[in-house]
């Protein structure tokens, strides 16, 4: 099957064809980002998630933490449930971990302000 | 008496003070109004700044961060918690603050960066109850990932600029049914991969044409709102109503430079960015008060931001040191289908190899070529692939073609090659 999309690569938006039954190849780009973009975002769409934590003691009551790489767009929602039982305390320093391997994806869930 | 005062602690103002100290002023101090410095950033906690920067993706919090530490390494006074209530034309700063009352401070020199504010419900005018539930996107996005508190479970979205998409997906993460993004003209005004990933990510649709056209309210409290598509003049048409039962409204639908101590001052303002006119140094009509970021024209990335206040800084420095601009000067006017220019006005004689002139476009281009002109003759002209309002646009003037200029202004316009 050929799958449609609109390059987001740069403002331009190149419409990409990706044809799944041929290893995913790319047509409709004008650069070579725009074969890789289409190509993973049909394969294995993955994207970096961004949210917060409760805190305690600190300035705000909730902590903004991420993903420390992109992790399968399937998983964002269970990803959301686990950081539900995060509670921190203050001082927290950003880069310190929070969640490691979330969700047996490899990705650790880290802080991303110092609180 | 300080060397500059910076009023505002957000992007702008935090690279503007990092680059008056490379370049040499010891006594800066920014006053920042929120108990933190970095601002808006930090509530923007998705990530995505810095990509021209700092050649990474990076969140609202790291950004900023990354200032922050840079700042911490000089002598840069900050005063939080504080607020601006006037500035005048001897670069006087007056202030008050719980902690210390009311001063008067002095300065060589002032860097204006105080930021925009959101267009509310009252700026656009939407009929009918008026009931509690209808947020700006930028409040709702402070409630939900600074205080704590989810803002609604069943949620509209006015207007698809880059915070209202934000927002669509923030509050689906969060578990809230975001029902729809409604937006006034024919395309969004967000950028392309939010559309992708805030909104078609989440199955989330985007009605282009359509507005608000009721808010009804039940026990205090959104409960319906009424949507309609618009003909090519803007007006609902009838029959075209999509109902929707939501407990919440967040407006995402435009920025307004927060400029009253600007205007107070009587510093001249440009009707078309609601900012001060500037210099290629970003330096107002008044000697020695400069402004940049989102105080002059809204930018769409924050990396452009840094960039603008560090020239902003960088002139402060050199204002200070007695380095007096010299020569004539060249208005620069908005041709067809160029909405505004940032700067307004070049001084050839102080512009270095290039002044980067910003604009925006009226409508989507492809294949397009940006002119500058005077007297009705090309000097230059620009290839594009592609533009939309959407997108700031900007492009460099060399000082060698500057100097052969000898008309009084020059026109920046946008057409098809």
């Amino acid at each position: 099957m050929v799958r449609e999309l609109v390059c987001i690569v740069c403002p331009k938006g190149c419409r990409l064809h990706v044809d799944e039954d041929n290893n995913y190849s790319v047509t409709g780009n004008s650069c070579p980002r725009g074969a890789e973009y289409g190509h993973h975002e049909i394969k294995n769409p993955t994207r970096v998630l961004t949210s917060t934590v409760r805190l305690d003691g600190g300035l705000y009551r909730r902590c903004p933490v991420k993903t420390d790489r992109a992790v399968p767009k399937g998983k964002l929602m269970d990803i959301m449930a686990a950081l539900n039982d995060v509670s921190l305390q203050s001082p927290v320093a950003a880069g310190q971990v929070v969640l490691a391997n979330v969700c047996d994806t490899g990705a650790n869930v880290i802080v991303t302000k110092s609180l | 008496m300080y060397d500059l005062i910076v009023v505002g602690g957000g992007p702008a103002g935090l690279a503007a003070a990092c680059s008056a100290w490379e370049k040499g002023l010891k006594q800066i101090l920014i006053i920042e109004r929120d108990k933190e410095l970095g601002g808006i950033l930090n509530q923007c906690i998705h990530n995505g700044f810095g990509l021209h920067r700092f050649k990474e993706e990076l969140t609202g919090p790291e950004y900023a961060g990354r200032f922050i530490d840079m700042l911490r390494d000089t002598g840069v006074q900050v005063m939080l918690d504080t607020m601006v209530l006037e500035i005048n034309r001897d670069h006087q700063v007056h202030v008050i603050s719980a902690a210390n009352g009311y001063q008067v401070l002095e300065a060589r020199s002032i860097v204006l960066a105080m930021g925009c504010r959101e267009r509310t419900r009252g700026a656009i005018g939407i009929p009918g109850d008026r009931p509690a539930g209808v947020f700006t996107a930028g409040s709702a996005q402070r409630y939900l990932n600074m205080e704590g508190y989810m803002v609604g479970k069943r949620v509209v979205i006015l207007g698809s600029g880059d915070i209202g998409l934000i927002m669509a997906r923030r509050l689906t993460l969060e578990g809230a049914q975001v029902l729809a993004c409604v937006e006034l003209m024919p395309y969004s005004g967000g950028l392309m991969r939010n559309i992708v990933q805030c909104l078609e990510d989440w199955g989330i649709p985007l009605y282009l044409s359509h507005t608000i056209t009721d808010i009804v309210a039940k026990d205090g409290r959104v409960s319906h709102v009424t949507v309609h598509k618009l003909d090519d003049n803007r007006q609902p048409i009838p029959g075209t109503n999509l109902e929707f039962d939501c407990d919440t409204v967040l407006l995402s639908v435009g920025l307004i430079p927060e400029n009253e101590l600007t205007r107070a001052a009587g510093i001249e303002m440009d009707p078309r960015t609601n900012g001060a006119v500037v210099y290629e140094n970003m330096e107002t009509s008044i000697p020695g008060i400069f402004a940049c970021g989102n105080v002059v024209h809204v930018h769409d990335l924050v990396d452009y931001v840094s960039a603008e206040s560090e020239r902003a800084g960088a002139a402060a420095a050199a204002y200070v040191s007695g380095t007096a601009p010299e020569g004539g000067t060249i208005d620069i006017r908005n041709g067809a289908d160029v909405s505004y220019t940032v700067p307004q006005r070049l001084r050839p004689g102080n512009v270095p190899k290039a002044a980067d002139i910003f604009f925006r476009v009226r409508r989507v281009f492809k294949d397009s070529v940006i002119e500058v002109s005077a007297d009705g003759a090309p000097l230059v002209t620009y290839k594009r692939e592609h533009m939309a309002p959407g997108e700031m646009e900007h492009i460099l003037l060399p000082r060698k073609l500057l100097d052969t200029v000898d008309a009084s202004e020059i026109t920046v316009t946008a057409k098809e090659a």
